[in-house]
């Protein structure tokens, strides 16, 4: 299936889940509310029509500062923006960030026997930080999963145990939120024993 | 089985921490065991070790500075890390590379899938005592390293791809060193299976343990030869060809057993493929128009240009680069337009024309300094490639700004590390070691 037919599929089989869907670039991308994230991915996995047998990736971006770096230098808007080469699919433009809230947790669906890929993200608040977990369908989900909480402390409901995966269990804040200083300095662990 | 049975000694299980230093774990990882007897019962993994921040780090960087960070993602294949992150860049700017640049990344992400290869079967036959085959695997390494080195100037931190192309072209004698170094690798593939394939020791450590199956592999996101040895036949430059992959015949070799001596077997089977692939590509790789005199097929020298435009005779020179003395411009290599995307806005020009001509200057002085550099349109991708360890992909998104709104990559060796413990559940102790060994665990990419 092809990106825009995928979009279509997708749409007709949960027309109340789907918020957005757009094909940029060729990445068939479609926005789906928080509570059919569960359903919508078992169905995408089981489904004849959509075999999504893998969940390749699973990551999360903070959409808080998107656009709003500060100009760096006199010469900041003197950058030229690129138009497409008309090599590469460009059908419909980006539009945008998913939505209003501040995370969108990001998977990265593929068909191995179909070949197609679909890119599934789901808004979610900062206050309420939590989606269902797809460990009961991938068990690749386990440590990804883990890693989208220790990088941005969104948790996945169901999950057998959320702990921390690349820092250490001691460590403070979730690295990759955007308000999380870069050369931000923690004491390592204490001392042992 | 902690409990005691009646009639019988009291067994308890002992836990056996193996790392985060340990000579058997390539890299640090902590693998906690717990065995009863000589079975292992429960696995702990603990990973993060190496967590340096790439994908922090890389949205502080602009979109060239990034490069250098992905080759330590993966620093035993690290071009094919460059050629993935700038595939994903170019696919976000919407730019298309030359033919040729096209052809000298697949040549170099086969040569790097080869010493990839190399070193994981090597370290593993090193492990079970094979300490002749790694030496042989790492002296085939070296022949490869060297035509690494000749064409980007080093040896693991390469940093060769360009948004856009890459640094340089290939060097004069790059075909002839090539299949040179191509048959000394496979005089040693010969000789390591002369001494592994058959040998009793190896195939009884390797057959039937750390087995998994091809539904189990595809639930944890398993890909590359790991995968392949499960029996599925996925691999990206078949199923979903990028760069000129769909121009070459190469075949996907597959496993049916899913264990480590299978495992094994597709990595030799696949640096044979790479190598027909790297073959096709010296046969096909077009030759640069620009860079030589059609007639005499030489490079034109800059005082017989002058020449040839004096005299109104530009037909035959339009469009082609003078050869300028090396001690001039810093380097001996020639860079080629047609190497690089001609996009001004995009490519680092070559270092002859930042420090010989004004307009090189300028297009250096706007990619680099603070404020300028790449500004993508707004916007998300998802590129994978195929790494030597399985399925390498890049999400970047785009904020417009000059910097990468986000980089996230997809490690291969995540997924399968993920899958350890399902692997080493129900295996021996010291079937620990050739497990690891096979899932062929790149520090770097895995913690980032």
């Amino acid at each position: 299936m092809n990106a825009s037919a995928l979009i279509q599929a997708v749409k007709d089989r949960f027309p109340a889940a789907v918020k957005a869907a757009h094909a940029y670039r060729g990445d068939a991308t479609v926005v789906l509310a928080r509570e059919f994230l569960l359903e919508a991915a078992g169905t995408l996995k089981e489904d004849p029509a959509f075999q999504m047998s893998y969940l390749m990736d699973l990551t999360a971006v903070d959409f808080s500062a998107f656009g709003k770096k500060p100009a760096h230098a006199f010469f900041a808007s003197s950058g030229v923006q690129l138009q497409p080469s008309p090599d590469i699919p460009d059908p419909d433009p980006w539009p945008g960030p998913p939505g209003p809230e501040r995370f969108a947790v990001v998977y990265h669906f593929f068909s191995h026997r179909l070949k197609h890929r679909l890119r599934l993200e789901v808004p979610v608040d900062e206050d309420d930080a939590e989606v269902d977990s797809l460990t009961s369908l991938w068990a690749g989900a386990d440590w990804l999963e883990r890693e989208v909480w220790d990088m941005f402390g969104i948790r996945f409901r169901g999950h057998p145990h959320l702990r921390r995966i690349l820092m250490y269990q001691e460590f403070a804040g979730h690295p990759l939120r955007k308000d999380y200083p870069v050369n931000k300095r923690q004491p390592l662990i204490g001392p042992v024993n | 089985m902690a409990q005691a049975t009646p009639g019988r000694l009291e067994t308890r299980d002992m836990l056996l921490n193996i790392g985060p230093a340990h000579p058997a774990m390539h890299g640090i990882i902590r693998i906690v065991a717990q065995l009863d007897g000589e079975q292992v019962v429960d696995v702990d993994v603990e990973i993060g070790y190496l967590h340096r921040g790439f994908e922090k780090m890389s949205e502080t960087v602009d979109y060239n500075g990034v490069i250098p960070y992905t080759d330590r993602l993966n620093y035993v294949s690290p071009l094919i890390n460059n050629m993935g992150y700038c595939m994903a860049v170019e696919k976000l700017l919407a730019i298309s590379v030359p033919e040729r640049c096209h052809y000298i990344r697949v040549i170099l992400s086969e040569i790097s899938r080869i010493t990839d290869h190399l070193t994981c079967v090597g370290a593993s036959a090193m492990e079970l005592g094979a300490f002749t085959v790694f030496l042989y695997m790492i002296k085939a390494r070296e022949y490869l390293w060297e035509l690494v080195e000749m064409v980007t100037g080093a040896r693991l931190t390469v940093s060769y791809c360009r948004v856009g192309g890459v640094k340089g072209d290939l060097p004069e004698g790059f075909a002839e060193q090539c299949r040179k170094a191509l048959g000394e690798t496979r005089k040693v593939l010969a000789e390591s299976h002369a001494l592994l394939t058959r040998n009793r020791i190896f195939v009884d450590r390797m057959s039937g343990t750390g087995t998994i199956s091809q539904e189990d592999a595809i639930s944890y996101g398993i890909t590359g030869p790991f995968l392949r040895a499960t029996g599925a036949d996925y691999d990206v430059r078949k199923d979903c060809p990028y760069s000129v992959y769909d121009r070459f015949e190469f075949d996907v070799p597959v496993g049916t057993r899913g264990d480590n001596y299978d495992r094994y077997l597709v990595r030799m089977e696949e640096m044979e493929q790479s190598m027909r692939l790297i073959e096709q590509g010296l046969r096909d790789i077009p030759p640069g128009p620009f860079q030589t005199n059609p007639e005499t097929g030489l490079p034109i020298p800059a005082a017989e240009m002058v020449d040839e435009g004096k005299i109104g005779n530009i037909q035959a020179i339009a469009g082609a680069r003078a050869v300028t003395d090396p001690t001039l411009d810093g380097s001996a290599k020639p860079q080629h337009p047609n190497i690089a995307a001609d996009e001004k806005r995009v490519f680092l020009p070559p270092k002859e024309d930042t420090y010989g001509n004004i307009e090189g200057l300028m297009q250096h002085f706007k990619l680099v300094m603070y404020g300028h550099g790449i500004r993508p349109r707004k916007g998300e991708v998802y590129f994978p490639v195929e790494g030597a360890n399985g399925e390498l992909g890049f999400y970047i998104v785009s904020d417009g700004a000059d910097k990468p709104y986000r980089v996230r990559v997809r490690p291969p060796c995540f997924a399968i590390m993920s899958a350890l413990p399902k692997l080493l559940i129900g295996d021996m102790a010291a079937d620990l070691v050739p497990t690891f060994g096979s899932v062929n665990m790149i520090g770097g990419e895995l913690d980032r």
